[in-house]
């Protein structure tokens, strides 16, 4: 199977899009997904400030986002428990392209962070910290907290947390 | 599960969203734009021939589903067929009443495999399988280069 | 060799095909099916009446913008009226499409198999990318407004973090399989860069730049799987599976440990055990290992066990992965230089390794003398390895 075998196909520059026929469609696809009973709580908490997780008694593990069942042991979760919303960060980006792919004016810095109540938990979420912190590293581990929106502005989403930045050691 | 109960409903969360993106544009392949383009320029159908097996297909592909070889011969044909079958719409997709209600056939044509779907401007007490159709088409000036380039099919 | 399973049929591929990659194409998806499949078919002497069921691969339908995508292609296909079935695990299906043609002739239901892959990504608007939007969880994720390039990111910095790797070292696997895809006669993305081009190019999400990542493309690949009566009859040098593998990992990536793909390895123990293989790094003479970006190559060779965990750059370094080297990976390019329409790229280094073992890649052959090859695909939410293992006859 060499370069000079001539396969099938025909490619298109963009501009011969002008030139081919095409046929537009604006599929509406809506849902409306039911948060469950371990997320309905998790977010309610997050409208009061709080975080909750759920443990699982047999492998030990505090499962945030929490879930009603524990997938490695394969059986119920027993409790919830409150964590702090503290916790350390496990990995970092900068971003300068937004989810629509526009660049950013200011570049965005998300990452993961385990809760330091939950070890091997995680959340995903926005960091307040100066892009050099990820770019040279020193943003791994870090020790970092929430920041909350005002009561009044909370509504029952991950969002009521603004973002997560530095806390002194 | 676990023995959690929910009592008040207010403790379940319905969260809303979607999964749609901007919208698509599809391409038509080779076999497509020689269709389309005829339907606008012309007024007539195109339908891909097989020299290897014969059979001839409508709406045309650049390849023969029966024997698989590829496509290299197209005919053009005059947009009259017959009705297979077709079906009466009350309502629509959100259930709302359609007034008229709209008649919607699938017509095939002669010694052509396959066939297309679309609406029939008929009375519905002339609607019967087998009857004969021509296709009804925009003003040139008003066509497209898609299916809606035919406005209906109505009885001859 | 025989394989470590009792099976009814030994599985032979006889033959390949592949259509051109690009970021867009004329062709319907049904054409782009056809053309890779007419190939294969024409390579292994076959006619469509000989096929007796049919294996579809696709990824999201919501890229073609087509419902049951996969059942769409079956006409061109040769699906239609014969047992065809479609599978579906993300980017991990095109290897995990002749996984099931494997099953399929292994079990001694069929005797001939088609295995194809499609994907057309040019359909959805603005910009492929956004459907990626809805892989992520609606709740507690979307809010947020994740970016696919975020997540490989995230996991990329992690790996880099944990291991101490440079993106000096992480750029050489780009300009490994770009320079290598110039050979390649489906190739989109081909080209001579330098790693000073990928550490100049246009910073996407740090530590991911622009040419990091393989391209957008619409493609298709095929081919034919027999048991081993009809592969005698056919051919002189058929391509044996001797171990197929798969494992899934949940979608609480948050939960995971990035820097090192825990399932693949499942995964991988699984073929291993299979065809026999101890010792992979001195067994497996040639690799395609998936690459959507520089870095999996690295993270994907150490989940194979191809190499020791932080030690893949060091054998990019060394030259090792080169095609004259001692382990090529990726001569034919991979993603990162052919092309990367989501089902059908796996398939594609399937091909790749099927025409290395039977020494008929050109350019692309590489040096040394090869008996035994991997290719292996990744996908979903950084969730599913999926590997096979060829043999030569």
């Amino acid at each position: 199977m060499t370069k000079e075998i001539k396969l099938y196909g025909h490619g298109l520059k963009e501009d011969d899009l002008k030139r081919v026929i095409l046929i537009e469609d604006k599929p509406s696809a809506k849902y409306s997904w039911s948060a469950g009973t371990a997320m309905s709580r998790f977010l309610l908490e997050l409208k009061e400030g709080r975080i909750i997780g759920r443990k699982c008694n047999k492998c030990g593990r505090i499962l945030i986002p929490p879930r009603m069942y524990c997938e490695v042991c394969f059986r119920p979760t027993d409790e919830w428990i409150y964590v702090r919303d503290i916790g350390r960060i496990t990995t970092a980006v900068v971003s300068y392209i937004s989810a629509d792919r526009a660049r950013l004016e200011k570049p965005e810095v998300v990452g993961v962070i385990e809760f330091e109540d939950a070890p091997g938990s995680g959340i995903f979420h926005r960091l307040n910290i100066k892009p050099e912190d990820v770019i040279n590293r020193s943003a791994f581990g870090m020790k970092v907290k929430a920041v909350w929106k005002p009561k009044e502005q909370r509504n029952g989403s991950i969002t009521d947390i603004e973002y997560f930045e530095p806390v002194k050691e | 599960m676990s023995s959690e109960k929910i009592i008040r409903p207010n403790e379940v969360i319905q969260w809303f969203g979607d999964m749609e993106i901007g919208g698509y544009i599809y391409t038509v392949g080779e076999a497509g734009e020689r269709f389309f383009k005829t339907l606008k320029d012309k007024g007539l159908l195109v339908a891909s021939k097989c020299d290897k097996c014969g059979n001839k297909y409508i709406p045309p592909k650049t390849f023969c589903e029966n024997c698989f070889s590829e496509i290299k011969e197209y005919v053009e044909i005059e947009p009259v067929g017959i009705v297979e079958t077709y079906t009466i719409l009350h309502v629509d997709k959100d259930n709302k009443p359609i007034s008229p209600p709209i008649v919607v056939a699938f017509i095939s044509f002669d010694n052509i495999k396959g066939g297309l779907i679309h609406k029939l401007k008929i009375n519905t007490n002339e609607l019967k399988i087998g009857i004969k159709v021509r296709a009804k088409l925009k003003p040139e000036n008003e066509r497209k280069g898609n299916i809606n380039d035919i406005e209906y099919f109505e009885k001859i | 060799m025989k394989t470590n399973l009792n099976i009814k049929n030994r599985v032979a591929i006889v033959g390949a095909g592949l259509t051109l990659f690009r970021r867009r194409m004329l062709d319907t998806p049904k054409e782009l099916a056809w053309g890779a499949v007419k190939m294969a078919l024409e390579s292994a002497g076959l006619d469509i009446k000989d096929v007796e069921a049919v294996v579809i691969g696709s990824a999201p339908d919501a890229f073609d913008g087509v419902h049951m995508k996969g059942e769409y292609l079956s006409d061109g296909s040769g699906g239609i009226g014969k047992p065809t079935m479609r599978v579906y695990v993300g980017g991990g299906t095109g290897v995990f499409t002749p996984i099931a043609g494997w099953w399929h002739v292994a079990s001694g239901l069929f005797d001939v198999v088609i295995a194809v892959a499609e994907e057309k990504m040019s359909p959805a608007q603005p910009h492929p990318q956004y459907v990626f939007k809805h892989i992520w969880d609606p709740i507690i994720e979307r809010p947020l407004g994740l970016n696919l390039i975020w997540i490989f990111a995230m996991e990329m910095h992690r790996y880099m973090y944990r291991y101490n790797i440079k993106k000096e070292d992480v750029a050489l696997v780009s300009v490994k399989n770009k320079a290598n895809a110039l050979d390649h006669p489906a190739a989109q993305a081909a080209g001579k860069i330098t790693v000073d081009d990928v550490l100049k190019s246009e910073i996407l999400v740090w530590p991911v730049q622009r040419l990091d990542i393989s391209p957008v493309s619409d493609g298709a690949a095929a081919i034919v799987m027999v048991s081993e009566k009809i592969a005698r009859r056919l051919t002189d040098s058929p391509v044996w599976v001797e171990g197929v593998g798969w494992a899934l990992d949940s979608t609480h990536w948050t939960n995971r440990d990035l820097s090192y793909p825990k399932y693949l390895e499942v995964a991988a123990r699984m073929a291993y055990k299979m065809a026999n293989i101890e010792n992979p790094r001195k067994e497996i003479d040639v690799a395609e290992v998936y690459d959507p970006f520089d870095y999996k190559e690295l993270h994907h060779m150490e989940g194979l066990m191809l190499a020791r965990k932080g030690e893949a750059p060091i054998l990019t370094k060394e030259g090792i992965t080169q095609r004259d080297g001692d382990l090529p990976i990726n001569p034919s390019g991979g993603l990162l230089g052919v092309g990367n329409p989501i089902a059908a790229a796996g398939l594609m280094k399937v091909a790749e390794i099927f025409w290395q073992l039977r020494y008929e890649a050109g350019k692309r052959q590489v040096k040394k003398p090869v008996y035994t090859g991997l290719a292996q695909a990744w996908g979903d939410l950084m969730q599913v390895g999926t590997v096979i293992i060829m043999r030569g006859g």
